[in-house]
């Protein structure tokens, strides 16, 4: 039997070891390693995933969701909603969104969307101080707000923007030397 | 059920514990029948962060509810997914290929490091420690948090487990950042013992309270720490040895009397064995595939995912106890019945027969060491 | 030792008198109700099985009968499963209004003490074998409205006294979320959405008709 009291003394004197060490130590070994935000930042991580954004390759027109569905479909809250634009004069469907919106308010970051694309399109984000003071409308992101430039993809997430980006020069320099062989115009598959 | 009628006249006093209170760890509310300060009866009351989780899950894909599963018991996600995922690949009959079946071993041994330390953190909270005991946790399961981040995307709601694999390949760096985690960490428990075990107000507090017998932890379908507190040795990853786990050299920890200081420190000893696991892992750890050929259609088309006609039941060691998935395919896309059988809920069948008896005082430690998580209690 | 289906039938219809098994996937279907407590307790004390363990209590619903499934472990033995499975057609039962108010005994006398409830049925519970079941069976009652005979406290668990209806019966009346309702239609009309036609005619014939938007159930079984 050790003396009454010695347990409590032992603890206490390790909150004061760790209250002296605190202050010299490294933040990942003990020190102080509370982030002061929003002054100070932690360190970002490149998979990292938020809401979900739409890319577009040089400029905004040049939107790579073709308006599938797809995405659609699979979100399991059901937060996308998709309409297709129709040609101004034959009333085809062109493959471009019209509509593209996001409920924020309802997704629940899973990353399906991201999965399921099989255009490269939708991504998950970094950006994550997302606040709105209206609950039905601000939330509601319309594709303006989702449309990011690749560029801006590889910066956040070089890891798998690098692959994805290789992959369709590859497909787009087969494409061009299917083209200049003059066989009958093939269709994208 | 207490016969309001018969307490006429008595000094019987009804308290309404929750489902507001801090320390119900959530919003679970308890009724508590007081004579003095001691308990008569208690009666859980949950639901009321029900939200149906079964019948969202009836009404999607096999792929769409793993996002779902991890917001069971959100403190270990990680735990979620690997059973929803075995009971799925027991189903459809799909096997992770090796590295696969490792980074699972990896992940769900750091969740139940995270999961272990909340508990006690809180555990210490609801003693009266104030925070100080849970910043120390919060200090280190920072770090696991950080590397779930990197692997999976998110802190939290890690969504990390596929059907035959896991969602991304690990990097080497990240590995050496776990390495460096696991060694590190003997030296963090034993900081947190130093402060902790031999404590004499903890000690005073915990010992013989909330004792629970063997033999009604065994009728009462107690599971994980809390039934091998009592003396019991039953481990699935032992029993079962599912995912990679007859492979590893690990002990089962158990307790003495079953009182809420031997769940403490069941939970101490099973950090350092999931530590023991984690350096054999991550020593071992082969290069390959992280995805099974079988399963990687369905990564890009979840619907197609229909399995044969039948049913499997896939339970792991949850760091709450026994987390089951009982799973019935008709053939669709969708399961025709999804059930979870959750370890925080069923652990909870004996709350009254540990509190009957203690003080108004103890009734929120013996909760606390029970480890429940309203998320998962609810679903 | 071995926990085949077969085994399992051939050795409980040996020692458990009168008793009727069908062999359902990898399971066993005790015809009779009423033998399950008979069942589950021999399972519980045999020396070969010494199935202490009752993991999992489940229900379903295969729209013509309800069914409760059990999973049986053995901690002491550490084999496993034994699964077991009873059935119970859908039958019209009263059942007691309100339970928990009933056994506080203070219900006044002019409160109905039962009411009709269409779809029920009655299975023995287990909880005076296993005391997992306490919760679990609860749960089955909230959920489908099978009525555990011999369980202590049978009351609503997750949804609140009053609740009408059982959630997760294949009959219950969810709301369909690809069809729209009109004040959907008008919220998002409102915000400036494009709501294509076809939905928006869909949901005035709802409207004309009086009705909910309610999702498509399934008429016959796809699974017995």
């Amino acid at each position: 039997m050790t003396l009454f009291g010695t347990g409590v003394l032992k603890g206490l004197i390790v909150t004061l070891k760790n209250f002296a060490t605190s202050y010299f130590r490294k933040p990942d070994n003990g020190g102080i390693f509370t982030v002061q935000y929003p002054e100070e930042r932690a360190k970002e991580i490149e998979s990292f995933r938020n809401f979900p954004f739409l890319v577009y390759d040089g400029t905004p027109e040049k939107i790579r969701c073709v308006a599938c569905g797809i995405c659609e479909r699979e979100c399991p809250p059901k937060c996308i909603h998709i309409v297709m634009e129709t040609e101004a004069g034959t009333g085809k469907p062109a493959k471009r969104p019209a509509v593209f919106e996001i409920d924020y308010g309802l997704c629940m970051n899973c990353g399906m969307c991201e999965d399921v694309c099989p255009f490269d399109s939708i991504y998950m984000d970094h950006a994550f101080e997302v606040t709105a003071s209206d609950r039905t409308q601000e939330l509601v992101r319309p594709k303006e707000t989702l449309l990011k430039s690749n560029d801006y993809f590889l910066k956040i997430r070089p890891g798998t923007a690098t692959p994805v980006d290789q992959k369709r020069r590859a497909a787009e320099e087969k494409k061009k030397t299917a083209q200049a062989a003059a066989t009958p115009p093939k269709t994208n598959p | 059920m207490i016969n309001t009628k018969s307490l006429e006249g008595s000094q019987m006093l009804e308290i309404n514990f929750g489902p507001q209170h801090p320390s119900t760890h959530g919003v679970f509310r308890m009724n508590v029948f007081l004579e003095g300060e001691k308990i008569c009866a208690l009666k859980p009351v949950m639901g009321y962060l029900h939200r149906n989780h079964e019948l969202i899950a009836e009404n999607l894909p096999y792929a769409a509810v793993m996002a779902y599963t991890d917001r069971l018991d959100y403190f270990n996600s990680m735990a979620n997914n690997f059973g929803y995922a075995l009971a799925v690949e027991k189903l459809a009959d799909i096997e992770a290929p090796e590295r696969a079946a490792y980074l699972r071993v990896i992940m769900a041994e750091l969740a139940r490091i995270v999961n272990h330390l909340m508990l006690i953190g809180f555990l210490l909270n609801d003693l009266g420690a104030f925070f100080t005991p849970v910043l120390y946790a919060f200090r280190e399961r920072e770090k696991i948090l950080d590397i779930f981040e990197e692997v999976s995307g998110s802190r939290m709601m890690c969504n990390y487990f596929r059907f035959g694999g896991v969602k991304r390949d690990v990097s080497a760096e990240t590995l050496a950042a776990i390495k460096k985690i696991v060694a590190g960490f003997p030296a963090f428990l034993e900081e947190f013992e130093a402060l902790l075990t031999e404590n004499e107000i903890l000690c005073m507090r915990c010992q013989n309270v909330g004792v629970l017998p063997a033999d009604l932890a065994v009728n009462a379908g107690i599971t994980g720490p809390v039934l091998r507190a009592s003396g019991v040795n039953y481990d699935l990853r032992k029993v079962d040895a599912y995912g990679l786990y007859d492979r590893f050299d690990f002990k089962v920890p158990l307790g003495k009397k079953g009182d809420v200081y031997d769940r403490y420190y069941v939970r101490v000893l099973e950090m350092r064995e999931s530590l023991k696991i984690l350096e054999q892992a991550l020593a071992k750890i082969p290069q390959g595939d992280i995805l099974n050929k079988k399963a990687l259609p369905f990564l890009k088309a979840p619907r197609n995912f229909k399995p044969a006609v039948g049913e499997a039941y896939g339970r792991i060691e949850s760091p709450k106890g026994e987390l089951g998935y009982y799973l019935v395919s008709d053939g669709t896309p969708q399961p025709w019945r999804y059930h979870v059988r959750a370890p925080s809920l069923i652990n909870l069948t004996v709350l009254e027969d540990m509190c009957v008896g203690q003080k108004v005082a103890d009734a929120i430690i013996i909760l606390g060491s029970i480890d429940i998580v309203l998320g998962e209690t609810d679903r | 030792m071995d926990l085949s289906v077969e085994t399992v039938k051939k050795e409980l219809e040996t020692k458990v008198p009168g008793l009727k098994l069908r062999k359902v996937r990898d399971s066993l279907l005790i015809e009779d109700a009423k033998d399950l407590t008979r069942v589950a307790s021999f399972l519980k004390t045999s020396p070969a099985f010494r199935l202490d363990y009752l993991s999992s209590v489940t229900g379903s619903d295969y729209l013509t009968y309800l069914e409760s499934v059990y999973h049986l472990y053995s901690i002491e033995k550490k084999h496993g499963p034994v699964v077991l499975r009873v059935r119970a057609p859908k039958t019209t039962v009263p059942i007691p209004i309100n339970c928990s108010t009933a056994a506080m005994g203070a219900v006044p006398a002019t409160v109905p003490q039962q009411k009709i409830i269409a779809g029920t049925a009655k299975i023995p519970s287990l909880v005076p074998v296993y005391r997992s079941a306490e919760l679990q069976e609860r749960e089955v009652y909230d959920m489908f409205g099978i009525i555990f005979e011999g369980h202590p406290d049978l009351r609503r668990i997750f949804m609140w006294e009053g609740f009408e209806g059982y959630p997760l019966r294949k009959d219950y009346e969810q709301e369909d979320t690809e069809v729209l309702e009109a004040a959907d239609i008008a919220w998002l009309d409102a915000r400036h959405i494009a709501v294509p036609n076809e939905l928006k005619e869909k949901a005035k014939e709802l409207q004309a008709a009086g009705k909910r938007a309610v999702a498509r159930k399934p008429e016959k079984p796809r699974i017995a």
